[in-house]
This record gives C-alpha cells, sequence and structure tokens, in this order.
C-alpha cells in the first residue's frame, strides 16, 4: 500500500445517545485506504456501514478514535471547512440519487461548483463536459423526473466528479436500480478507478456489486470482521 | 458564495407553489400599499396646503364687515357697511400688520373689441398685491394717485387676458367694464385656485374709489366688503388679530359690551384645520399599514419554517456537496427577502392604486413620492430580513446528516 493514505481510521468509535443509555455502532474501526483503491464495505443491516459511510464522508463526526483525511484531521476542523473538504476531495453518490428535484440536469451537475466559488461560464462547461462523459449530454436542459433512475444515477455520479475529488463515496449505488443498470453503473465506477485513480469506496449488501471492487471489508456489530483483496470477480457469489 | 445562483434558485422556489407564495406576500403587499397611501395622502393634504397658503399669501387675516347685533337680531357678515378705505389705512399703523388693503368686490361684464367676458370685479388699493404675495407678470401697479382721483385704470387676471386678448399683449390697451373704458395698466401673474375650487385668475382690479364711485355706484359711500390683512410674521398673527380688533373697536365707537360690526378670520388657521382632518386619516393608514407589516411578516417567517422542513433533505444534499452553514443561512434569507420585496413590489402597485381611488372618491389630492416608495422598499426589506432570519438561522444549523436522512 503507498505510503500516503487517503483514509486513516484509528481507533473509530461511534455511539449514538438514546433515552436508554448510549448505543455503540462502530467499536474500534481501524482501517487505511490508499489512493486508487477499489474498496467494498459489506455486512448486514445494523452492522454499522452506513454510519461509516457518513463518518468517512463527513458528514457526521466519530465519538472516539481519530478519522485523517487527506492529511487532515477530521476531529479538529470546523463545520465550514468539513464543507470545503466535502467540496474538493469527495464525491457523493447515493442510493436515492439525491438530485435537486426542481434544478434541470445541468444545474444538478454544477452545484459542487456554485459552492466552490467557480464562476458561471466555466460552471456550465464543466458541468456539460461531465454530463456528456457519462453519457446524458443531450438531457442537459430536463428535470431529474424526466429521466431513468439509472441515468438519474449517472447524473449523480457526473455530479460526484465534477470538482475533481480523489474520493468517491457510493453508499448502495445501485439499491434502488435493476441487475443490467447495476452494471452499466458499476461499469463507470471501474472505468473511473482504473483510468484516472480515484478512490472509490462502496457500500453494498449486494456480492454481485461489491465483486467489482478490488478489496472487501466485512463489518459486523460495528467491527471489521475481514479485511483482505478480492482478487477474482464472481469469486463466491454474495459474502453476505 | 454565489448570488447569482442562489437568486436563481429563491426564483425557483417561489415559483415551484406559486399559490402558496402569493398568500405568503399578501401580508407585505396590504401593508406597503397601506404606506404607500398613507404617504400619498398625507402628502397630498401637505402640498395642499401649502399651496393654498402661498396662494393666499402667507399670515393672511380677513376682516369681514358686520355681524352687527340690532336689537338682539344678528345679522351675520358682510351686510353691513361698517368697514372703510380708512381702516385698511389705519390698520397699517399698526406694528403686528405688514400690510392691508379693502376689498369691494363685485362683477361686471368686460368687453375688448368683439370679445366680452363675465368676471368679478375688485375694487382695491395697491397693497393688495403686497398682502396677497400677487406680483405682476407685466405692466405696472395702479398708485396711490390712482386712488385718489378714482381713475378708470385695471389689472387684469391670467384668465381675463386669456378670454378677451388671446396673444395679444394687453397692456396700454383700452377695454370696457360696464360702460365705461379703462386703460389696462398691468397683467397679474398665475395663481390658481383657492382650497375651495375658486379660480383666483379670473378677476380684474381697479382702484377702489372708481368701484365706489363709478363702477358699482354704491348705497353706501366709502364702504368696503371687506378688509385683507397680512400679519408682520406668523408668530405675530394672534397679537396681529388682538391690535385689530382693538384698533377697529375704537375707529367704529364701540361701547364696552357691545358686539364687534366686524369678524376677522384667519384663513390659514381654517387651511390647517381641514389638514388635520386629513392627516388623522393617513395616522390610521399608518396602524394599519404597521399592523400588516408585522402580520405579513410573521406570514413569511411561517412559511420560511415549513419551507425549512420541506426541504430538509435538500439542505442535505447541498450540504453534502460543499455548502457551508453561511450558504444555507443566505440562500433561505434571500428567499425571504425575495419574498418581501416582491410582494413590496404588487404593493406599491396596490397603493398606487389605491391613492388613485381615494384622489377619484374622496376628492382630495394625492401624491405619491419617489421617497415613500423607497421608504416602503426599505421596510420591507427590514421585514424579510428580520422575519427571514430565524427561518434562515435554523437551516443552516441542521446536522448535515440528520438532513440527509430526513424523509
Amino acid at each position: 500500500m503507498p505510503a500516503a493514505p487517503i483514509i486513516h481510521l484509528a481507533h473509530l468509535g461511534k455511539r449514538y445517545e438514546t433515552r436508554a443509555g448510549a448505543v455503540p455502532v462502530l467499536k474500534d474501526v481501524n482501517l487505511e485506504i490508499g489512493p486508487a483503491e477499489f474498496v467494498a464495505i459489506m455486512g448486514p443491516s445494523g452492522s454499522g456501514k452506513s454510519t461509516l459511510m457518513s463518518i468517512l464522508g463527513c458528514l457526521d463526526a466519530p465519538s472516539d478514535g481519530t478519522y485523517v483525511l487527506e492529511g487532515h484531521d477530521v476531529g479538529v476542523l470546523s463545520r465550514d471547512q468539513l464543507a470545503d473538504l466535502r467540496n474538493r476531495v469527495i464525491g457523493f453518490v447515493f442510493q436515492g440519487f439525491n438530485l435537486l428535484a426542481r434544478a434541470n440536469l445541468l444545474d444538478n451537475v454544477a452545484l459542487p461548483l456554485v459552492y466552490a466559488g467557480v464562476a458561471t461560464s466555466e460552471r456550465r462547461l464543466r458541468a456539460r463536459h461531465m454530463l456528456e462523459r457519462v453519457g446524458l449530454g443531450r438531457y442537459r436542459a430536463s428535470l431529474p423526473d424526466q429521466i431513468s433512475g439509472g441515468q438519474q444515477q449517472r447524473v449523480a455520479i457526473a455530479r460526484a466528479l465534477v470538482n475533481h475529488p480523489r474520493l468517491i463515496l457510493a453508499d448502495e449505488p445501485t439499491g434502488n436500480l435493476d441487475t443490467r443498470t447495476s452494471q452499466e453503473i458499476m461499469g463507470l465506477f471501474r472505468q473511473l478507478n482504473a483510468d484516472e485513480g480515484i478512490t472509490v469506496v462502496l457500500v453494498t449488501h449486494d456480492g454481485d456489486v461489491a465483486a467489482h471492487a478490488k478489496r472487501l471489508v466485512h463489518l459486523v456489530d460495528g467491527r471489521v470482521a475481514h479485511d483482505g483483496p478480492l482478487l477474482r470477480r464472481v469469486a463466491g457469489g454474495r459474502p453476505s | 458564495m454565489m448570488i447569482g445562483p442562489m437568486l436563481s434558485e429563491a426564483r425557483q422556489a417561489m415559483g415551484a407553489n406559486r399559490l402558496r407564495t402569493f398568500l405568503t406576500m399578501l401580508g407585505t403587499m396590504i401593508g406597503v400599499g397601506a404606506v404607500i397611501v398613507m404617504l400619498a395622502v398625507g402628502q397630498g393634504a401637505q402640498d395642499l396646503v401649502d399651496r393654498a397658503i402661498a396662494s393666499m399669501g402667507r399670515n393672511l387675516l380677513v376682516v369681514l364687515a358686520g355681524s352687527p347685533t340690532a336689537n338682539g337680531v344678528r345679522l351675520g357678515t358682510g351686510n353691513v357697511p361698517t368697514l372703510t378705505v380708512a381702516d385698511a389705512q389705519a390698520l397699517e399703523e399698526l406694528s403686528t400688520v405688514g400690510a392691508a388693503a379693502p376689498i369691494l368686490p363685485g362683477a361686471a361684464q368686460i368687453v375688448y373689441g368683439a370679445k366680452n367676458w363675465g368676471t368679478s370685479v375688485l375694487g382695491t388699493t395697491p397693497r393688495f398685491l403686497d398682502v396677497r404675495s400677487w406680483p405682476l407678470s407685466a405692466g405696472s401697479p395702479f398708485d396711490d394717485s390712482d386712488v385718489r382721483g378714482a381713475t378708470r385704470v385695471a389689472l387684469l387676471g391670467q384668465t381675463v387676458v386669456k378670454k378677451l386678448f388671446g396673444d395679444e399683449d394687453p397692456v396700454g390697451k383700452t377695454v370696457r367694464i360696464g360702460r365705461s373704458p379703462y386703460v389696462v395698466r398691468g397683467v397679474l401673474s398665475v395663481k390658481g385656485q383657492t382650497v375651495d375650487g375658486r379660480e383666483q385668475d379670473d378677476a380684474v382690479l381697479i382702484p377702489v374709489t372708481t368701484a365706489q364711485r363709478k363702477l358699482f355706484g354704491g348705497q353706501f359711500e366709502g364702504s368696503v366688503r371687506f378688509l385683507v390683512a397680512r400679519a408682520a410674521s406668523a408668530e405675530a398673527m394672534p397679537a396681529a388679530e388682538r391690535d385689530m380688533t382693538r384698533l377697529l373697536r375704537q375707529r367704529h365707537r364701540l361701547a364696552e359690551g357691545v358686539d364687534n360690526d366686524f369678524t376677522i378670520r384667519n384663513l390659514t388657521t381654517l387651511v390647517n384645520t381641514a389638514a388635520e382632518t386629513t392627516r388623522t386619516m393617513s395616522l390610521m393608514l399608518g396602524a394599519i399599514a404597521s399592523i400588516s407589516l408585522l402580520v405579513g411578516g410573521i406570514g413569511i417567517m411561517n412559511i420560511m419554517l415549513v419551507s425549512v422542513s420541506e426541504r430538509t433533505r435538500e439542505i442535505g444534499i447541498r450540504c453534502a456537496v460543499g455548502a457551508r452553514a453561511g450558504d444555507i443561512r443566505l440562500q433561505f434569507l434571500l428567499e425571504a427577502l425575495a419574498l418581501s420585496l416582491v410582494g413590496c413590489l404588487l404593493g406599491v402597485f396596490l397603493g398606487a392604486g389605491g391613492a388613485l381611488l381615494v384622489s377619484t372618491v374622496v376628492r382630495t389630492a394625492v401624491v405619491v413620492t419617489l421617497g415613500s416608495i423607497l421608504m416602503a422598499f426599505l421596510v420591507a426589506a427590514g421585514v424579510g430580513i428580520f422575519f427571514g432570519f430565524y427561518p434562515a438561522n435554523k437551516a443552516a444549523l441542521l446536522k448535515p446528516m440528520d438532513a440527509l436522512r430526513y424523509q
């Protein structure tokens, strides 16, 4: 593994405070993910994979331990610094696509650039280029509900890529898609990972989807139960 | 921080639910409309007073003949010939009086060439122009020697000039008033209407003695209908009224306990009283406006809170792609501001329309000033920011994770 990891988790823990007391969700998670890795995180429901994803995406703060993202100790950063980190370093892809319903596809893709302070003409140009790259250039004036789910997810990927992040975090990206479309989306991730060296971290419960990754992290009950390379695709059907 | 995209997002958000947007703006709209009408009516009243006072002449006091008591029957003013030209001259001796002139009014037909025109003729002295602050636009006034000699000279009002002369210069021409020829000495400048709508330019001035002896004849030799006097200053008005009363009582040899045989009216006070009523009305409108703006502001706050909770997920998405708390706050603040400002714009139209309606129905002058519109926009912007801040801040303080997971 290369010397400078993108993600470094040390003794990471996360508890949720409820009326019944503290409920631990993540316990002593140690994880290091380097540049250009393609990692699938799997695990049963309630194993903490979504929580881990939120913490990796700087959307939620860990209760214990440290998280270093690209050399920044996330625990000491301010809210606005975290926002900037999400803007510059991370691209999110969600299960529910999470596009803005009222904005057209071009504006949706351009959204991160608005918060990056990119000028209008350049914003348009880059968003258009990115939409063309995911094969949806001619739909740029359409609204999200006018295209299919697979197309919406491609728009979401274009949005995730538009500010040239080094890390893509995908939370069940194919959860709402049929098998064929899922394969297309996963092909897109593989291509990004292989051609551009973008680190992809993927949460899924689907073994066929996870099989596209190069490394598998298995979470059980808030702990890393297994962490190792996935050498051959379609290795064993459904690991979960 | 990019205002441009935020503005277009605000437009989208407002356009997404037009009825709701309109209803939200209604409060601001009515409030601003009321503010505009209020200021228009108030300004109209003030202008009217200013114009009326300016056209009347400042600090004007009018002495009307009459109101004597004859065997317990009070006859009202103007019926008894108690005032004289000499009374006017005597009033001018008072230190509190700047100038005074007698007036003997009447009506006569005036003829020039083939044209004729019926107008009111005022017999007076040269001091009249001073009392009424009424300069000439051409020619020269008649003087005291004309009054002493009762010469046939005249000063024409603008309307009379228009009716008889058209574009011709009347100065030095001879006109016929009644049966006798008069030489036109000068032309009065434009004066406009009085408060009660009388046309002041439709008049001819001649020496008072000429009017008494040669035009109207006169059952009461030497008397005039009323006197006009200008107090030395606005502050001196009450003192002038007191001094004039004392002097006239003395000159008319009225014993202690006998009623005045004249009445002094302070016209400025009358006009101001009329304006006071209008101002009260505009104050009431002001109260409605403030309450409506307050309610409108609360409406905006309410809808913005609904909007924030409806769009929690959108806020989460924006946070995920890198929006700072300040970006979110500004976006919602801009939306609240847009609601109040667009409401204000509609309110300005509503108010202008309302002011027009008031002016036609109540027949008062209304003046919509640019200043009042600017003020309305400032107030509306204040309302938008004040009532938009809490919802916007609430949106900005949402935790990204919670917002994104919100269903």
